[in-house]
């Protein structure tokens, strides 16, 4: 496959940054489209020019590292993560524009890489279950139905990727927040300190600049782990009861 | 800073008041429409004078007209906000985007369908609450009671083909605003369920094609009538 990439590249988090063409060929379509990109960064790397940074770990679709806003999507035009989307998706001759996550919660770092610890933030402000380490406790000690564990689990496959705030006009982060308060509200374990918890995470995404939801459900359907709209409205039950109900007048 | 301006002043807090204060104005549409189909009665416009007279004279209804004008106020007012902190949220727009891809055109739109409302309902205001309330009105005598003849103003104002297109086009963006914000607004109340959010979806589009289109179906009888 020959194609054309428009890139955006930017020296570092203070530079205007722009888009800058290249030729690629003899691409295969069983390539993913970050080895399409390692190729790429190997051509640079022998001509001696900068190679173009990007974000990639596991290459699985499980840790939630890679990004990309690819021709008008975050993870290209299937759902699912940049790692697990092929060149078999484009066809030969195609122009694809390569853009970074762009939110002010997500500063750019270098090129397409950018800066997501406002969500590590947004962890640290009530995403966890505070519990005292000692013995192992009995498997199946706390009951917990199955539908209920069932709906924890599909809200705790959020990967983190930011995605969702890349597609959201608003550059929202409801979907990641409200997938984080869901797991944990679910289930008994997390109950305990569910008040406080949404109240802390809704502030802290606050805090960072995130945008507000306008139910779009763009986050949703570009959502590499189909995190359901319903989590948002569970979100919006959680903090507006903790508001009434908590001891923080 | 109390807990209820904390609340009220998060992201969340604000759609809060944008959710509730739609619905507010979803439910003021129907009471209105109601009015307005008296206007299509065979009876010269005897049921709508009478009935906007009872309407006017009424102290009830009256604080709810004013609480009407206060919702449509701090529903504007706070879209305003939220826009502005929406596009803070990202400064630098991509150079491409296919939300067509993920979401309805109107869901991405509601800032400028609504801008358009407020226009309409500026235009409107003046032309009919404006003159009905202030203007120089005639008056008709029913059965030895003496009322303004609102439905000469109403049946005067449509019979001008510009205004009557102006007030039909008004109801195809009303329709587009309401197909997303109808079902919106339970979404930011929280409201979500596999039992009921279907229904509410179905609703929310039946709302938003056969309230607008009833509204739009009046100036155009009214004008054929006329002519």
């Amino acid at each position: 496959m020959n194609l054309t990439l428009k890139v955006w590249r930017q020296k570092n988090p203070s530079d205007k940054g722009g888009f800058k063409t290249y030729k690629l060929s003899g691409i295969s379509a069983d390539m993913s489209f970050l080895e399409m990109l390692d190729v790429l960064n190997e051509d640079l790397s022998e001509k001696g020019e900068d190679p173009v940074h990007f974000d990639h770990d596991c290459r699985e679709g499980i840790c939630g590292m890679c990004s990309l806003y690819i021709n008008g999507q975050p993870h290209g035009p299937h759902q699912t993560t940049t790692c697990q989307l092929h060149m078999r998706s484009f066809r030969d001759g195609d122009t694809i524009t390569i853009e970074p996550w762009r939110a002010s919660a997500f500063p750019i770092v270098k090129d397409l890489v950018v800066d997501r610890s406002s969500f590590d933030r947004i962890i640290q402000s009530g995403g966890f279950v505070s519990v005292n380490t000692g013995g192992v406790p009995d498997a199946n000690e706390i009951p917990i139905p199955k539908v209920i564990a069932d709906e924890s689990f599909d809200a705790a496959t959020c990967i983190g990727c930011g995605a969702c705030v890349a597609a959201c006009k608003n550059a929202s982060a409801m979907l990641f927040v409200s997938a984080k308060i869901s797991q944990l509200a679910l289930l008994p374990q997390g109950k305990v300190e569910k008040k406080e918890r949404a109240e802390k995470m809704v502030a802290q995404m606050d805090k960072e600049g995130f945008g507000a939801c306008t139910n779009t459900g763009a986050c949703s359907a570009e959502c590499p782990k189909e995190i359901k709209l319903s989590n948002i409205a569970r979100m919006n039950r959680e903090y507006f009861s903790a508001s009434l109900s908590t001891e923080n007048v | 800073m109390s807990w209820v301006s904390k609340t009220l002043n998060s992201t969340l807090g604000k759609k809060l008041l944008m959710a509730l204060t739609g619905l507010f104005l979803i439910l003021f549409l129907v009471v209105h429409l109601a009015g307005n189909l008296q206007l299509l009665l065979p009876d010269g416009g005897k049921s709508f004078n009478i009935y906007a007279e009872t309407m006017a004279s009424n102290p009830f209804i009256r604080v709810v007209g004013i609480l009407n004008f206060g919702f449509i106020a701090l529903h504007a007012i706070y879209s305003a906000i939220l826009t502005r902190h929406n596009k803070k949220s990202r400064p630098v727009a991509y150079a491409m985007t296919k939300s067509s891809a993920n979401s309805t055109w109107s869901s991405r739109n509601m800032g400028i369908l609504g801008s358009l409302i407020l226009v309409f309902i500026l235009i409107h205001l003046r032309g009919f609450w404006y003159e009905f309330k202030f203007g120089e009105m005639p008056y008709v005598t029913y059965d030895g009671e003496t009322y303004k003849d609102g439905f000469a103003i109403v049946s005067a104002a449509f019979g001008n083909i510009i205004y009557v297109a102006f007030y039909v086009l008004s109801m195809a963006v009303l329709a587009f605003h309401l197909s997303h914000g109808f079902s919106s607004a339970f979404q930011t109340l929280g409201l979500n369920h596999k039992k009921y959010t279907p229904f509410i979806q179905k609703l929310g589009i039946g709302f938003a094609i056969v309230v607008p289109a009833l509204f739009a179906l009046i100036p155009i009888i009214m004008f054929i009538q006329n002519s």
